[in-house]
């Protein structure tokens, strides 16, 4: 099914589940799973949702030095991950908990990263999902760049990079798209346009449309209802097919919202209305989901209660192995900063346990 | 072989070499295809290689860095091209945090072996951010090899090494020797690129150079009534300061030379270094000759601006306690 560049539908959110739960058609995009696959579906975001709640958790209890919630944004992350082939290759933000889990990225992983324990937490090459980036709209041109040697390789391999509302102000963002579109290259970008760039409202720096910015660049942009699991899945499969078929970047415009706080040391009662947030949350991406299950008849009550206590049982082991995590060896600091011999930092390295060292003769003897 | 070229016919070499001998070599650039590059360094590469071996990039820094990136996470080797020393600052973001970082952030996982060859200093009469020397900022930063050849023979071997490391490597052509002559000896790399080499030997005064100066260092110790030692340091990082130590234990006296400005430069580090390690050798404090600290003048002003053998000489004689 091919991207729709036509003006007629733009002005509404793909969407087919509503907020109330009804599956709806839509003229251009549609979807068809297995009721096991909209039950798996439904597994992998409670369990998205119960990594972030216990990420969080643990922070407030000092067991992560930071925590940046993707509470409320499930939908587009699982969704657009499940769209994924196996070798296809992600590039993320610091908030895509949800695509990292489902490239199998082991969460423990992702504490590491928000514990301090690590820099980059998992093997990106291992996952095909790239270490989360934190400067604000780096990985896009490096997604880009990937894409690029794909085609170069003429491989079928696309990539998915991802990036907020905030950072389309970014030049990185921007030169992405320019390069992407002046090569062709097989890469979807996704915008979860959560509405907050922390305090500023998107409305602030977003005159148009976001998803109407690539017509300036050249590849079609379409605006997805973020919180649409099954909407999502086909906007992202229809683009990674138009990727891999040669026609180049698609824009797409994932419309959510950041539920929480932008990480855990900010304080949103400073800059939104509780409404707002209250709004949002009667567009709730699992619970939709979850009616439409049980209103068709593919889950029922032991369903949703087993994965409850899986995730319990789950989050209650992902706490305990944070709490024991190992701190690392401080000499490991000096580890990978070049892939080849460096004797300067060699003879640094060799001072510094030496000096290490020293103390505990010290300690010996005393 | 051995044949006699100019700095930047031995660059073109090199580069054919590397996309001759690794077919994941791309060259990648403003206006490096068809044109062959302002400066022609990549002259007839396009033709030969074809455009997806010597790729014309968007007018765009950070595009070209960032996006090399992710060429180089697929597994390719690419030799990018910032036309000018002052034009490298909007890919300072992506050098910097990506670049430098992913290899230390994925344990090693993730090599990433970008070539950056960036044609930097002055002495050409250019317009404003054209005659920059901006190498200090990247020796600075963990992650990133620099180095910078001289003569056309370190051209060549060096740039080959560049492209053969795993290791990012920023890559300072001096710009206003491109058209330098020289012998070069393509059959060997002669001299190992990440070492400080002594391209004249002398007694009394060892002067460290490094790109566009070492051939004015050359011409101090030709009319220096002293007897000087220039190095040629060719990597800036890592810096090779024992094979410096070594010499200055022999001469007892040290001048170092940049076109950069001093506050913060290569010299102090320099001087830091062999400062402690040859601190009863020494004769005489360490002399810099550098640039200003002033943004680089309008090029009626860069005689002034730009150390001559003049002020090496002065230098010298400061050292010498004449």
């Amino acid at each position: 099914m091919p991207i729709d560049t036509e003006p007629h539908s733009r002005d509404l959110a793909v969407q087919l589940l509503t907020p109330e739960g009804e599956l709806v058609t839509h003229e251009s995009y549609s979807l068809d799973l297995t009721n096991a696959q909209y039950k798996s579906l439904y597994r992998e975001m409670v369990f998205v949702r119960r990594l972030d709640l216990e990420a969080t958790a643990l922070q407030r209890q000092g067991q992560l030095g930071l925590w940046a919630s993707s509470l409320g944004q499930e939908a587009a992350q699982v969704g657009s991950a499940f769209a994924l082939e196996k070798n296809d290759f992600a590039f993320l933000t610091y908030r895509e908990h949800g695509v990292a889990w489902m490239r199998g990225v082991d969460p423990k992983k992702i504490m590491e990263v928000y514990r301090g324990t690590s820099i980059g937490g998992w093997d990106p090459l291992e996952h095909r999902c790239n270490n989360y980036t934190i400067v604000i709209g780096n990985q896009v041109l490096n997604g880009v760049g990937y894409a690029m040697g794909c085609s170069l390789d003429q491989s079928s391999d696309a990539v998915i990079t991802y990036f907020g509302d905030g950072a389309t102000a970014q030049g990185d963002v921007n030169e992405g798209f320019v390069f992407a579109s002046t090569f062709d290259a097989p890469v979807v970008f996704f915008c979860q346009n959560n509405q907050w760039a922390i305090s500023q409202p998107s409305e602030k720096f977003v005159k148009t449309p976001i998803y109407r910015r690539a017509d300036g660049f050249g590849f079609p942009g379409v605006l997805v209802d973020g919180n649409d699991v099954l909407a999502v899945i086909a906007v992202t499969k229809a683009a990674l097919a138009r990727a891999r078929s040669g026609a180049g970047p698609t824009l797409i415009e994932a419309f959510t919202y950041r539920m929480a706080a932008h990480t855990t040391s900010d304080d949103p009662t400073r800059y939104r209305h509780e409404n707002e947030l209250q709004n949002w949350k009667l567009r709730d991406p699992i619970e939709r989901l979850k009616v439409m299950l049980a209103r068709h008849g593919i889950a029922d009550r032991g369903f949703f209660n087993a994965i409850e206590s899986e995730a319990d049982a789950w989050a209650e082991s992902l706490r305990n192995s944070v709490r024991s995590m190992p701190e690392p060896a401080p000499e490991s600091m000096f580890d990978d900063v070049y892939a080849e011999k460096n004797e300067v930092l060699d003879a640094q390295r060799a001072a510094f346990i030496e000096y290490h060292e020293g103390f505990a003769d010290s300690g010996a003897q005393s | 072989m051995t044949t006699e070229l100019t700095i930047a016919k031995a660059l073109n070499l090199a580069l054919r070499l590397a996309l001759e001998e690794d077919n994941k070599v791309l060259l990648f650039g403003e206006d490096i295809g068809k044109l062959g590059g302002v400066f022609r360094v990549t002259d007839g590469l396009h033709k030969d290689f074809g455009e997806h071996r010597v790729i014309d990039s968007p007018l765009a820094e950070s595009g070209i860095v960032g996006t090399a990136i992710g060429l180089a996470m697929r597994g390719f080797r690419p030799v990018l091209e910032i036309q000018f020393d002052g034009f490298v600052f909007p890919a300072f973001d992506q050098i910097i945090s990506q670049l430098a970082k992913v290899h230390r952030r994925t344990s090693g996982s993730v090599k990433l072996p970008i070539t950056i060859r960036i044609p930097y200093g002055g002495g050409i009469g250019a317009v404003e951010h054209h005659s920059e020397s901006p190498e200090t900022f990247f020796a600075h930063i963990p992650g990133l090899r620099v180095l910078t050849p001289s003569d056309p023979q370190s051209a060549y071997s060096c740039l080959l090494s560049a492209i053969r490391s795993d290791d990012p490597v920023i890559f300072f052509e001096p710009k206003r020797r491109y058209w330098d002559k020289g012998p070069v000896d393509h059959t060997q790399s002669s001299s190992d690129p990440w070492r400080a080499r002594i391209v004249r030997t002398g007694s009394d005064v060892t002067v460290v150079a490094y790109g566009p100066m070492v051939k004015t260092a050359l011409q101090a110790a030709d009319a220096s009534e002293y007897s000087l030692e220039v190095i040629d340091l060719q990597s800036l990082s890592p810096l090779d300061d024992r094979s410096i130590a070594d010499s200055v234990q022999r001469t007892g006296r040290l001048v170092i030379v940049h076109e950069a400005p001093g506050n913060l430069g290569l010299g102090a580090e320099i001087a830091a270094r062999i400062g402690r390690s040859c601190f009863y050798d020494l004769e005489a404090p360490i002399e810099r000759v550098t640039g200003y600290d002033v943004p680089y003048p309008p090029s009626k002003l860069e005689e002034h601006y730009l150390p001559d053998h003049d002020r090496i000489l002065v230098a010298v004689d400061s050292v010498m306690g004449a």
